[in-house]
């Protein structure tokens, strides 16, 4: 009998890894799609209907969590019994934290400036260094198995992708 | 395609009667229902041939209503009780609705959605739109010689919760069966989708009558996806009106017009418009009650001038959507346009520079959401297609709750592939606090203020504890159709108290049963009738998909013990089905329903597997 509770990775057959294969599952995500939708039951009776509606719910919330990598990486250590992202998990590196109030401070000005320029540049250092971590995840989840380090590389992740969506929504204001 | 047979129920049996199944575009300024008939998605004329159904209902003193052109044309000698673009009030507080002097109607503030009041009564939008919906209704039946099993009914992707609720409640008032609500430029790529075989990433422009709407969707081996959506539910054709409507104003120099006036003189506008989209000039006569005459000639150039700032308000949601989708301009393989309102050559002009390529218009823009509903309808309904397709949609905007200090707490975000569900823990604040208030909200603005409120409930008995040591657990639930539904639970001490609810704005069952009975006041039998009818219908489906799964996979998941006791219960309901008695047929089906969760459940889970082992063998194949 198929488990209800069982890990996402495993849901869709996949191993469970950091590095993913993209196209594997996109592929298996849209054939039980195509399997299980509510709309495959539109006319089905209401036992069916239901299942379908809760097993659809479940298999969109692992898809969502396994096709972004800050997600799927906070899921792996939370298998380990890991919650990176606990308020009372706040550790981070000083320096790290000095670089990243310089860069809040030059998106506030050129956001004050409205200096494209600027907020170019910001994108793309900061998207570089999501990589970066995205990299180092890899390596700390699947080859050391070194969990704790992974754990701050999440967080440092977060603060990344949070100025990331701020300069986002700066060129929003600018255009 | 073996694989594919186990996911629908019903289907594979020996060929069946066509279930007769409608798409439905309830538009702002003009509404269509549209059917697949030997293969074809066609529009369903009226007796006149008319395929549009203008979404004008007029109220008459004796309480009867007249509904569309006919209301139309009346709508300048009557306009207090003609109701044009109704589903601009659908789902709205009297503060939503902009312009509101502009309109000659009697508002009445109402909590939750504003009524209108006529001579026939004060009105809601929800019952001005079933009027709409039930004069499409009788136009399908008479033009497809049978009742109909359903409708999927389509609505901007932009609408909120509580918008859908409101069009969900006025389908169940005109007596429809609802088998989906679907996003319009959804139902629009459905159509181009089909026809054209098309790949890729696309985007629709929707600019219709009160609502402007973009999506990007990507379509894959029969899979639709909608990645991104965004817009403006207060932006539309109207909005073009009313700019040459205060141009008229400014140039003729008049200031006092009456009721009668107002509505004359929009109607020229809107007609001023129609002519810009062939022609390089317009005129506009028109004769006041007042007896003075405005004669003025308004060129192309003048109307882009004046509507320009609206053509470019239509670009920043696009601008957002493509953001949304992570995608850039050049990444679009085509633009599909929908809405009267493309027809205006500077929307085409500025759509094609933004996008980097002439719009797709070879489908009537007017039309194309009927016909994908329709297409969409006729698979829902069991009517096999012909091609398999699926479709993921989206929640339009995210959900969340208040939090301390009037802030925003998402829950669900954006574009989030529905059915979807999401649960987060909260706690309390005070020592001894046995209570919490929840305060549902929509949007994406982080203070709650500017957020759209979308319910409001308590949990009650929660034990006696310290600040901080009770857990609550909120859950989000988005239907297939986009609607929400919450409940919460306190889990620190294993006591749970559990409250779901439906959004404020939505009318609930008592509600809609009460007009129900209003519009069948003097016909007790026939509600009756329609109940027995109703629930026979639904026995009848229920004893369809249960045959269907029993001779596809009873022998191989029921034992001879748990098959006969389907079987029992079965026979049991089709003897139910043959009397008269609404308690009987509904107990019967309610048993049949029981009986047959295992049944379902392993079928779900052989579903899955075989998805699974299906993905596995396509992978060996490359």
């Amino acid at each position: 009998m198929l488990d209800f509770s069982r890990d996402h990775f495993a849901l869709f057959d996949l191993p469970a890894s950091y590095a993913l294969d993209g196209a594997r599952l996109d592929q298996a995500y849209r054939d039980i799609q195509s399997e299980i939708h509510p709309d495959k039951f539109a006319h089905a009776g209401e036992a069916e209907q239901r299942l379908s509606m809760q097993w659809t719910t479940r298999v969109n919330e692992a898809y969502q969590t396994l096709r972004r990598p800050f997600d799927r990486a906070n899921y792996l250590l939370q298998l380990q019994g890991i919650h990176a992202m606990d308020a009372n998990n706040t550790s981070m590196p000083m320096d790290f934290l000095m670089q990243h109030m310089e860069w809040s401070e030059e998106l506030a000005d050129a956001k004050k400036a409205q200096d494209v320029a600027v907020l170019d540049r910001l994108e793309k250092t900061l998207r570089n260094e999501a990589r970066d971590f995205q990299a180092q995840l890899a390596e700390q989840i699947d080859q050391h198995h070194d969990y704790p380090a992974a754990s701050e590389t999440l967080r440092k992740l977060r603060f990344t992708d949070k100025l990331l969506a701020e300069v986002g929504s700066a060129y929003e204001l600018i255009e | 395609m073996a694989l594919l047979q186990i996911s629908e129920p019903g289907l594979s049996t020996a060929p069946h009667q066509h279930r007769l199944a409608v798409g439905i575009d309830l538009g702002t300024t003009n509404s269509l229902v549209a059917t697949v008939r030997n293969g074809v998605s066609v529009v369903l004329n009226d007796a006149h041939g008319h395929g549009l159904l203008p979404s004008v209902v007029r109220y008459l003193v004796d309480g009867s209503t007249s509904v569309g052109y006919v209301a139309q044309a009346q709508a300048a000698e009557d306009p207090h009780n003609t109701i044009i673009s109704a589903k601009r009030f659908m789902g709205r507080g009297i503060k939503d609705i902009p312009d509101l002097s502009t309109m000659p109607y009697k508002f009445v503030d109402a909590p939750g959605m504003v009524q209108i009041r006529t001579a026939a009564g004060v009105k809601s939008p929800v019952e001005i739109s079933s009027e709409i919906l039930k004069a499409l209704k009788a136009r399908a039946e008479a033009s497809l010689g049978g009742e109909l099993v359903g409708a999927v009914i389509t609505v901007p992707a932009y609408f909120d919760d509580a918008q859908r609720q409101a069009t969900k409640d006025a389908a169940r008032l005109a007596g429809l069966n609802v088998l989906r609500l679907l996003n319009e430029p959804t139902a629009a790529a459905i159509a181009y989708g089909l026809d054209n075989a098309a790949e890729g990433i696309y985007a629709v422009y929707d600019l219709g009558g009160g609502t402007f709407d973009i999506s990007i969707l990507k379509l894959t081996r029969g899979v639709f996806e909608v990645l991104a959506t965004n817009g403006d539910s207060a932006l539309g054709g109207d909005d073009f009106d009313r700019r040459i409507y205060c141009w008229v104003l400014e140039q003729a120099k008049v200031h006092t017009l009456d009721d009668r006036d107002k509505t004359l003189l929009m109607a020229r506008a809107r007609e001023a418009k129609e002519t810009l989209s062939e022609h390089t000039s317009a005129h506009i006569t028109v004769v006041l009650s007042t007896g003075e005459v405005v004669n003025l000639n308004l060129s192309e150039e003048t109307f882009n001038e004046m509507t320009a700032s609206l053509v470019n308000k239509t670009l920043l949601p696009c601008r957002k959507a493509l953001r949304d989708a992570g995608l850039a301009a050049e990444e679009v393989k085509g633009v599909v346009m929908v809405g009267g309102s493309t027809r205006i050559p500077r929307v085409q002009a500025a759509v094609g520079d933004f996008f980097g390529q002439t719009p797709l218009t070879n489908l009537d823009p007017d039309k194309v959401v009927s016909l994908g509903a329709a297409i969409q309808a006729n698979v829902l309904a069991g009517n096999k297609a012909g091609e398999d397709w699926l479709l993921l949609d989206v929640v339009p905007l995210s959900l969340g709750l208040e939090t301390m200090g009037g802030l925003t707490e998402k829950i669900i975000p954006r574009n989030a592939t529905i059915p979807t569900a999401r649960a987060q823990e909260f706690t309390t604040y005070k020592d001894g606090q046995t209570a919490m208030s929840i305060h549902v909200v929509q949007g994406e603005r982080e203070l709650v203020a500017d957020c759209r409120s979308l319910a409001r409930f308590e949990l009650r008995g929660i034990p006696p504890m310290v600040a901080g040591a009770a857990r609550i657990r909120v859950t989000f639930q988005v239907d297939a159709d986009g609607l929400l539904s919450v409940s919460a639970r306190e889990l620190g001490t294993g006591v749970e108290s559990h409250i779901a609810v439906k959004p404020s704005y939505g009318l609930g069952d008592d509600e809609v049963a009460r007009m129900l009975q209003d519009s069948y006041a003097h016909a007790q039998d026939d509600m009756t009738a329609r109940n027995l009818a109703e629930a026979k219908v639904d026995g009848r489906r229920l004893v369809d998909a249960t045959e269907a799964a029993l001779k596809e996979n009873g022998p191989a998941l029921l034992n001879e013990a748990e098959r006969t006791q389907v079987e029992k219960l079965l026979t049991g309901l089709q003897a139910a089905l043959d009397g008269n008695d609404l308690a009987a047929v509904k107990r019967a089906t309610e048993m049949l329903n029981q009986g047959t969760v295992e049944f379902a459940a392993r079928r779900m889970d052989m579903s899955v597997k075989q998805a699974l082992t299906g993905q596995r063998l396509d992978a060996l194949k490359l």
